[in-house]
């Protein structure tokens, strides 16, 4: 069982935002970095099938700055046998069509059975990077998956429906599918498989320069924070203490609740 | 030359969903800024009725696309439909619901005609003619505005939420057009929708809430919670990544692949407030957050915020509580 799975680097989910001067993107320069969530679980689930198969190999793609390869080399120290970064400066802005044309280019000679990707990323959250990638390679996709069966020689998932509703697909191999976040636990990182890694191999490619400069189709004219839809009263000036104390009165008096 | 605006109908057990109405009110918004008509397209097998439903709103016509390989929704089966539908009909924007389903195929149908899709906007604004997208990035912490500038057709996936269904405007009653159209090899076996296990708890009846996220940081915390659940009568809840963590169980799980809430009061703990939590408890009456971030998306629709550490604030609320319920 051969398994790629695509992983992004977003802003950390608790990072404070700040947006840049020219209101197209937020700074970057203080920001700290980490894998987008549902891309962790990608990479855990390409693990776990492969354990369970037996044999196989699971490649990890992700594409960036150099910055990128810090979490190509925690995937590797996770279980990852190899990785391919398709390095470049702005890759991360692309649209999400060039973005698959770029990957799947990338991708392409390895053959696999599996590709898995996150269903969306925390950042631009366009979720549809996976799915366009799936249709460039002429694969079957299934989205917003939760449980992989790719034991036999078809494959069964089960998808996440809306409203608690969920359904199983059987599938043709090989296949591209999205996964959800939280569907396991994710694996750390053991110092045995931090000092395999620095032997793994990482293979830097640069995309066509065409395939970067292709139209997008869609174009950020500005960013802002939302405005507020209500105007909330905040409380207590940052001392908790003391909001809570006046939010009690307030729930008694204006709200009517106590 | 593209004209007009296509939008998607989507449907479930031989109903429309709710989204699709709302689709249309954004459909018939954006038509009416761009004064361009606005044809709605449904696929099926045996689902003339619907698009007869579809036909008493203010569109110009239905489009009724039919194969017996769209009897259930496979992404293959309604990518080659619509590619066709779009191909004939050569819009200049197609209009659809940011629904799981849409989100299943839309990207690989916008992907035949070599583009993307602007997707999950939450509003649609025309000057001088050309149409401006706002969507959430960060999950909901920022907005941005995009145009296309690329050829038509412009794919547009619009929130749920972002438009009212209720404000989609009735007509005379449209034309139904039926088109039957070819669907290539379907490479999905879809089984029947399913339900897990019964929900043990029903929160859609609870008058009071209190709801935490991953601000608890840990499992022994909820019991902070849950105090203050108790003081006021009301029932735990809780945002996805909790659940995923187990530290509740998933019948306690608030949003779009939870249940859909609207308590008179809900109590977000250390929720920073993700579109997905946020379909799912907006319409409660009063929504009070408390969070260390003050940026929290949670807070645009937040009556009452305090910034700052919910493991200060939650014990004085829950004895003020007790105090003026005493």
């Amino acid at each position: 069982m051969k398994i790629i799975v695509l992983m992004k680097q977003v802003a950390n989910k608790d990072a404070i935002l700040r947006i840049n001067k020219e209101a197209t993107w937020i700074e970057e320069g203080d920001l700290s970095f980490e894998v987008n969530e549902s891309d962790g679980y990608a990479l855990e689930e390409a693990l776990r099938i492969k354990e369970k198969v037996g044999s196989g190999e699971v490649i990890v793609c992700s594409m960036g700055p150099q910055r990128v390869k810090s979490v190509i080399k925690d995937a590797l120290a996770r279980g990852a046998d190899r990785a391919i970064h398709i390095v470049g400066d702005n890759l991360q802005h692309l649209s999400p069509f060039a973005a698959a044309t770029i990957l799947s280019d990338a991708i392409r000679e390895e053959n696999v059975d599996l590709i898995l990707t996150g269903l969306q990323s925390d950042d631009y959250g366009y979720a549809q990077t996976g799915v366009i990638a799936a249709e460039l390679l002429g694969l079957p996709h299934a989205t917003i998956v939760i449980e992989v069966d790719a034991a036999g020689e078809k494959l069964r998932v089960k998808r996440e429906l809306e409203s608690g509703w969920y359904q199983w697909y059987e599938m043709t191999k090989p296949a591209l599918l999205t996964i959800q976040s939280g569907i396991s636990q994710i694996r750390y990182a053991t110092l045995k498989g931090i000092m395999a890694a620095k032997k793994k191999e990482i293979k830097e490619v640069t995309p066509s320069a065409e395939a970067a400069a292709r139209p997008s189709h869609q174009r950020i004219e500005k960013i802002y924070f939302p405005q507020k839809t209500k105007q909330t009263q905040f409380l207590g000036n940052g001392d908790a203490k003391k909001g809570a104390v006046e939010l009690a009165e307030k729930l008694r008096t204006e709200a009517r609740i106590i | 030359m593209s004209n007009g605006i296509l939008v998607f109908a989507e449907h479930r057990d031989g109903a429309l969903n709710k989204t699709s109405f709302e689709a249309i009110a954004a459909a018939q918004n954006l038509g009416s800024q761009l004064a361009q008509t606005v044809t709605a397209v449904i696929l099926g097998s045996g689902a003339n009725n619907l698009a007869q439903e579809i036909a008493a709103f203010d569109v110009a016509r239905v489009v009724y696309a039919e194969n017996e390989k769209l009897a259930v929704y496979t992404p293959d089966g309604y990518t080659d439909a619509m590619e066709r539908v779009v191909r004939e009909l050569d819009p200049q924007y197609v209009v659809m619901p940011h629904t799981y389903l849409v989100r299943d195929f839309a990207p690989k149908l916008a992907a035949r005609f070599g583009k993307g899709l602007i997707s999950d906007c939450v509003r649609a604004e025309v000057a001088e003619g050309r149409a401006t997208f706002t969507r959430r990035i960060f999950l909901g912490k920022i907005d941005a505005d995009v145009i296309s500038d690329g050829e038509p057709p412009v794919f547009v996936t619009f929130q749920s939420g972002a438009y009212r269904g209720d404000q989609a405007a009735k007509g005379s009653g449209a034309q139904v057009d039926t088109m039957s159209v070819e669907v290539g090899e379907i490479r999905m076996k879809p089984e029947a929708p399913f339900q897990e296990v019964k929900q043990a708890v029903d929160l859609t009846k609870a008058d009071v809430i209190v709801a935490v996220g991953r601000g608890i940081k840990s499992k022994e915390n909820i019991a902070l919670a849950e105090k203050l659940a108790e003081a006021l009568g009301g029932d735990l809840a809780a945002s996805r990544p909790i659940c995923d963590a187990e530290w509740l169980p998933i019948d306690r799980q608030i949003g779009s692949s939870g249940q859909t809430v609207a308590p008179k009061l809900y109590i977000a703990l250390g929720i920073s407030g993700a579109i997905q939590h946020l379909v799912g408890m907006k319409n409660a009456g009063i929504i009070v957050a408390i969070n260390k971030d003050a940026e929290a998306p949670i807070f645009d629709i937040a009556d009452y915020g305090i910034v700052g550490d919910l493991f200060e604030a939650v014990p004085v609320l829950t004895e003020e509580i007790k105090k003026l319920k005493g």
